[in-house]
């Protein structure tokens, strides 16, 4: 690959509506009791016709979760939109347990749009929850997503995640071993995908700053690899890195002042914490092995990582400020267990796990570190990059499908999966964004 | 702890004897490389200026080996191995030698991996690959500030599948000059 000759074309194309991977949602495996829900499709009153189904949307959401079965709008045998017109023997008769309605309201010739929704259970013959969203005809998909997260909660008691966003990665091969990436950002469901960053080199690893405004990313356009930082909105970035060697892995501290790293500056790859008001870098771990994939614990005060200083990837952790040597391991079991962090009880580590030598399946799996006890979640070959979303309620994760790469989602407890497919180029290492307000 | 502690320090022993050892067995092949640096300095000056060489233009047996040596530039690698074949030992010489011989030249080793296993860990596994050449230039006379390493882990296969054929021709080092 003769790199130093390929012209870098480098675009910056934050808000672009260019080419990119089309996802859509395919629930591949659900559970067997999901709890059944009405979504009356919403009554549209004042002119015109709108590009969005709000009550789809809803129904999408908590369909694909796993949690919930919706009645088919053909069987309903009324269509209330507002509260006066229920009959709970309507929806006890078809043996709903939930009922939504709505009403969108939007003045002709007008870009805005009031969107009314009340929610009920069905056997206690009550109203749980109700209210008035405005917003622009374009915030529509944000609208239905946040009644999903509002019905999510009222049932299961977990603040729904529905309104969060990803990162990934999507590489399209041009020719021979020259490929084209992007660097994309779109809903949790993959709609409204838009390119943040373009390039002829590889870009790797996007990670969520902790308010869900900036993402750090490592960009090869120079030719090596450095580290980045980007406000979303604004698409305005510096280049936070220019160390020897690899320069990789960002991961913001759940404080946001510092970013910890991975560089090979001295040698072999190492944990590093650059304070990203100071500059000042702290080194971590002094291992002659690799050691790379950082993690945050929550509350900020150590790491885990990977290691290979035994001979195989194994899980790591250090306290900030620890000696170097005062590491501890968390992962005995596996031949190779690698990219952990832990879900937000401290206690269940999220990781890629490769069972034994002679089985080269990498899948994602969780580890209690305090009963030892080891669920793997997925069956497939190439799993990485896993990612939790902010509610803790499911994973996303990398994998390989008919050959190309796609973003799957598996619930926490293995029940319930999704998958992301994309229209074109392999698509890769999701993050899943914090909370978004 | 403190017996993990001891655990490691064991293990870092038995690591270093282990590496010592192999530094020891490779002991005996720089006398031999030595021998070839002779033979390699006469060919390379000569290389130099070809038309002085023979008079005739004629190429030597050794330059010829030379030259198609150094058309050579993809080296692969076994699975989660990080030393180059030894098959590449000799081709590896030449790059070397070259090196050594034209201080001006600059070289790009650029290290890639197959797709199995994480990302990141690729990322280095790509660098160890390429720094083992690098290590290797060095000690048969190339300058460290003639060589640039870049790994780029699995993000730029060279056959972008998932077949054990593929991963063949994934796990590699080129060598590009600058």
């Amino acid at each position: 690959m003769n790199t130093r000759t390929s012209i870098c074309i480098f675009l910056l194309s934050f808000l672009s509506l260019s080419a990119k991977a089309e996802l859509s949602i395919q629930i591949t495996q659900g559970i067997d009791n999901p709890i059944p829900i009405a979504v009356v499709p919403f009554a549209l009153e004042g002119a015109g016709v709108l590009s969005e189904d709000v009550a789809g949307i809803v129904i999408n959401d908590l369909e694909q979760v796993g949690e919930f079965l919706s009645l088919s709008r053909s069987n309903m045998l009324s269509m209330p939109s507002e509260e006066r017109e229920v009959f709970y023997r309507d929806w006890r008769i078809l043996a709903q347990d939930y009922l939504l309605v709505g009403k969108i309201n939007r003045a002709s010739g007008s870009q805005l749009v009031q969107v009314q929704y009340e929610f009920f259970d069905v056997n206690r013959e009550l109203k749980l929850a109700g209210e008035i969203l405005t917003g622009s005809v374009a915030q529509l998909r944000d609208i239905g997503h946040a009644i999903a997260n509002v019905v999510f909660e009222e049932v299961t008691g977990i603040p729904g995640a529905f309104t969060s966003q990803i990162l990934y990665v999507v590489s399209e091969q041009v020719q021979g071993d020259e490929y084209n990436f992007r660097l994309e950002k779109a809903d949790y469901d993959g709609a409204r995908a838009q390119a943040l960053l373009e390039s002829r080199e590889p870009i790797m690893s996007p990670s969520w700053s902790p308010n869900g405004q900036d993402v750090a990313y490592v960009s090869f356009e120079t030719d090596l690899p450095r580290i980045y930082i980007q406000n979303i909105a604004t698409g305005q970035r510096r280049q936070i890195t220019n160390y020897p060697n690899i320069n990789s892995s960002p991961v913001w501290s759940p404080d946001a002042t510092k970013l910890a790293m991975v560089l090979s500056k001295d040698g072999s790859p190492d944990i590093y914490v650059q304070d990203l008001n100071t500059n000042q870098l702290m080194r971590v771990t002094d291992h002659p092995a690799i050691d790379t994939e950082p993690s945050w614990s929550s509350d900020g005060r150590s790491i885990v990582f990977m290691s290979d200083r035994t001979g195989q990837p194994q899980i790591y952790q250090i306290e900030l400020g620890a000696p170097s040597y005062n590491v501890e391991r968390l992962t005995y079991d596996c031949f190779q267990c690698m990219k952990a962090r832990f879900l937000p009880d401290g206690v269940n580590l999220v990781h890629v796990r490769r069972e034994a030598r002679q089985s080269p399946n990498y899948q994602i799996a969780i580890l209690n570190i305090e009963t030892l006890r080891v669920i793997t979640l997925t069956n497939t070959s190439l799993d990485e990059s896993p990612s939790v979303a902010p509610n803790g309620s499911m994973i996303m994760y990398a994998t390989k499908f008919n050959g190309r790469g796609v973003l799957d989602a598996v619930s926490i407890d293995g029940r319930v999966k999704f998958r992301l497919p994309s229209s074109q180029g392999d698509v890769r290492e999701p993050a899943w964004s914090p909370f978004l307000n | 702890m403190g017996n993990q502690y001891n655990q490691f320090l064991k293990i870092s022993l038995l690591v270093i004897s282990v590496v010592t050892l192999a530094a020891c067995s490779s002991t005996s092949e720089p006398e031999e490389v030595i021998e070839d640096n002779q033979a390699a300095s006469s060919s390379s000056s000569n290389s130099a200026s070809p038309s002085a060489s023979s008079g005739s233009g004629q190429l030597t047996q050794e330059e010829i080996r030379a030259q198609n040596a150094l058309r050579e530039t993809v080296f692969y690698f076994d699975f989660d191995v990080a030393e180059f074949k030894p098959a590449d030992r000799d081709t590896l010489t030449y790059h070397a030698r070259d090196l050594a011989a034209n201080p001006g030249k600059r070289v790009r080793l650029e290290g890639h991996a197959d797709e199995r296993g994480t990302r990141e860990y690729n990322l280095a596994l790509g660098e160890r690959r390429a720094n083992g050449i690098m290590n290797y230039f060095i000690v048969n006379g190339a300058s460290r500030s003639q060589i640039e390493v870049v790994s780029y882990g699995e993000e730029q296969p060279a056959q972008n599948s998932s077949s054990e054929q593929a991963y063949t021709q994934n796990r590699r080092v080129e060598v590009v000059n600058r």
